[in-house]
């Protein structure tokens, strides 16, 4: 559970986000739809606590990433937009090495290590350095190490950027199981479709502000438009940045 | 604290398999390093020793009219080419390098002398080339002895004592050691000690800053529940891990080849087995958190691989500077220049290798004062990481 009450940060003169609030429950895939630029990676690292806010909070499971923020990093995974994994550890000792700096035992973090390969299905290239890798097999392997934990949180930056279809596919089916058992999933995307598919609630963020948020329906509803489409551009105010 | 030596375990893993840091900690020391030194050694040896014993050639012009003189040339070793040169015909012959020295006897010489009055002589030669410069002094010394023989042969004749005109007798007395003597050609050894050094813990400074923050690795590393500073603490002591590592392989080479080199036949011996390699390696121990401190934070700077490889180079010869001072300057220990890292390992190496004792007081300011910088240091480069312009 995330709860996020007026977060602002500003980098000098320009204000990357401005009081921003929302919530994303336990159990349902909550989606961060803006253009570029409109403030979803600042808000997403300010809640995986790599930069602070200027003002405001946000509570991960009650921990305040503010005042807590070592505590609040116990309860999210992260697949952060650039996730680069280091190129000269096989895929499965990247997702150990994480699971060691998480404080987990060797055996609790190896047959934890397996049971993500065998659900990501990284069987064939566990064992394989990862500057072999491709693209999707290291996204897999970032997301497998942002697992290890067994975190109740996942945050995810722009997921399915530089993915093939076969391997968009497959993260959707990997975030539907993370809500079956019960994950609260929160991730950004500036693909309306990929929102609209997957989300259970969006909020739909521009210029560093929250301008809508709700269940697809909801904001159809509101909007008075059939088509979602047509009620992000009128949110937004434009097109502009959205695919 | 768990944490850091999971980082560190990490980050010494992901080096070793990583042939570019390998290589640069490893063939620096174990293979360029003692071989640039082999050559450096050899060719000082070869311009300060063989050279004295091969003659001088002398062109002399006109060498009938001075045949006692010439007779005392050859005498002395010097091989004398008989010319006929005018004025510039000796000038070209210098310019054009057809000739080192030129001696010219001019036609009045024999009558001048003949008459008791400085008979003339003249020494055509290049000051700016210096592989004359031995043949021009051995030349001078030779003529000038030729004078004082004279000087005292007319004396003689003169019924005048030839020790009246010498009031005083100079004696050089060398006290140099042969080790002592060697220490200028082995200044270099500190020089060559420490660029391996850097250079060992350069790429793994790299690749755990800019490196990492350039493959996009960093931004997931900073979401785990660990204090930033003790995350660059573990990529700090890997670095140390193969700073330490090339300086025990650069000590090792060089000690090998310098027994290799022979300079016993130059005179010089050197203070430099088993014991004495060892005891240098621990006088560079202290500075090697102080560098990968200094690497570190550097690289955290850097907004780019390739920039930090700019910076880290240069600042790999940083060290080098106070030790060339050192060197060239003739400095002498002191307990104000032994605070000084590097130039005070510099002051420990050369004692080391001299065979020289060292006042406890001046090991004590060096590991002191290097050891100390290092943990400044490395304080910096944990609270650089807390800064959110880390991530670029």
């Amino acid at each position: 559970m995330i709860e996020v009450n007026g977060l602002s940060k500003r980098f000098g003169a320009i204000e990357a986000v401005r009081d921003v609030s929302l919530r994303a429950t336990d159990g349902r895939i909550t989606g961060l739809l803006g253009p570029n630029g409109a403030g979803k990676s600042t808000t997403l690292r300010i809640l995986y606590t790599v930069i602070r806010p200027d003002s405001g909070d946000a509570l991960i499971d009650g921990t305040s990433i503010v005042h807590a923020p070592l505590e609040a990093r116990r309860h999210i995974g992260v697949l952060p937009h650039s996730a680069g994994v280091y190129q000269h550890l096989t895929a499965r000792e990247n997702i150990l090495y994480y699971g060691e700096l998480h404080g987990m035992s060797r055996a609790d973090r190896e047959s934890r290590a397996d049971e993500l390969i065998e659900l990501l299905e990284m069987k064939d290239f566990a064992t394989r350095r990862a500057k072999k890798l491709s693209q999707g097999q290291k996204m897999k392997t970032a997301l497998a190490r942002a697992l290890i934990h067994r975190p109740r949180n996942v945050l995810l930056d722009e997921p399915t950027n530089g993915l093939d279809v076969m391997a968009v596919r497959n993260l959707r089916s990997l975030l539907q199981r993370l809500r079956e058992q019960g994950h609260c999933v929160l991730f950004s995307s500036h693909v309306m479709q990929e929102v609209a598919a997957l989300c259970d609630d969006i909020v739909v963020i521009a210029r560093g502000n929250v301008v809508a948020s709700g269940s697809p329906d909801a904001l159809r509803e509101r909007l008075g438009q059939t088509d979602l489409e047509e009620a992000f551009v009128q949110l937004i105010g434009t097109a502009e940045g959205l695919e | 604290m768990h944490a850091i030596l999971t980082v560190f375990l990490k980050e010494v893993r992901e080096s070793l398999r990583d042939k570019r840091t390998l290589w640069s900690a490893l063939g620096f020391g174990a293979i360029f390093s003692p071989l640039l030194f082999a050559a450096i050694l050899s060719f000082t040896i070869k311009r300060n020793d063989p050279l004295n014993e091969k003659p001088v050639t002398l062109a002399v012009s006109h060498t009938e009219r001075a045949p006692n003189l010439v007779g005392h040339l050859i005498e002395y070793g010097i091989t004398v080419e008989p010319v006929t040169y005018d004025e510039t015909a000796a000038r070209a012959a210098i310019q054009q390098h057809r000739q080192k020295v030129v001696l010219m006897i001019p036609e009045d010489y024999a009558t001048r002398f003949a008459a008791g009055q400085p008979a003339p002589l003249q020494l055509y030669s290049d000051s700016s080339d210096q592989t004359a410069d031995r043949d021009i002094r051995r030349t001078k010394n030779v003529l000038a002895g030729y004078g004082a023989v004279i000087t005292q042969l007319r004396l003689v004749a003169r019924g005048v004592d030839p020790t009246t005109v010498a009031p005083i007798a100079i004696h050089d007395v060398d006290v140099s050691t042969p080790a002592s003597r060697s220490v200028l050609a082995l200044g270099t050894v500190s020089v060559f000690i420490f660029m391996s050094l850097f250079m060992g813990g350069m790429y793994l400074a790299i690749d755990a800053t800019a490196g990492e923050r350039e493959r996009g690795s960093l931004e997931a590393l900073l979401t785990v529940p660990v204090r930033r500073d003790h995350l660059i603490y573990g990529k700090i002591l890997a670095a140390c891990a193969f700073m330490t590592l090339s300086l025990v392989v650069s000590v090792t080479a060089l000690s090998i080849v310098l027994r290799r080199v022979g300079l016993e036949g130059l005179g010089m011996s050197v203070n430099f087995g088993p014991r004495t390699a060892l005891l240098i390696v621990l006088s560079c121990l202290p500075m090697i958190p102080f560098g990968a401190s200094i690497m570190t934070i550097i690289a955290a700077y850097t907004r780019s691989y390739r920039e930090a490889q700019t910076y880290l180079g240069l600042i790999t010869l940083v060290p080098i500077l106070p030790m060339m001072f050192a060197s060239m300057m003739g400095l002498q220990p002191t307990a104000a220049l032994m605070a000084i890292p590097s130039m005070s390992q510099h002051f420990l190496i050369t004692s080391l290798l001299r065979d020289e004792a060292i006042s406890p007081l001046f090991v004590g300011l060096s590991v002191g004062v290097s050891l100390g910088l290092g943990a400044v240091l490395a304080a910096i480069a944990g609270r650089l990481y807390h800064r959110e312009a880390l991530l670029g």
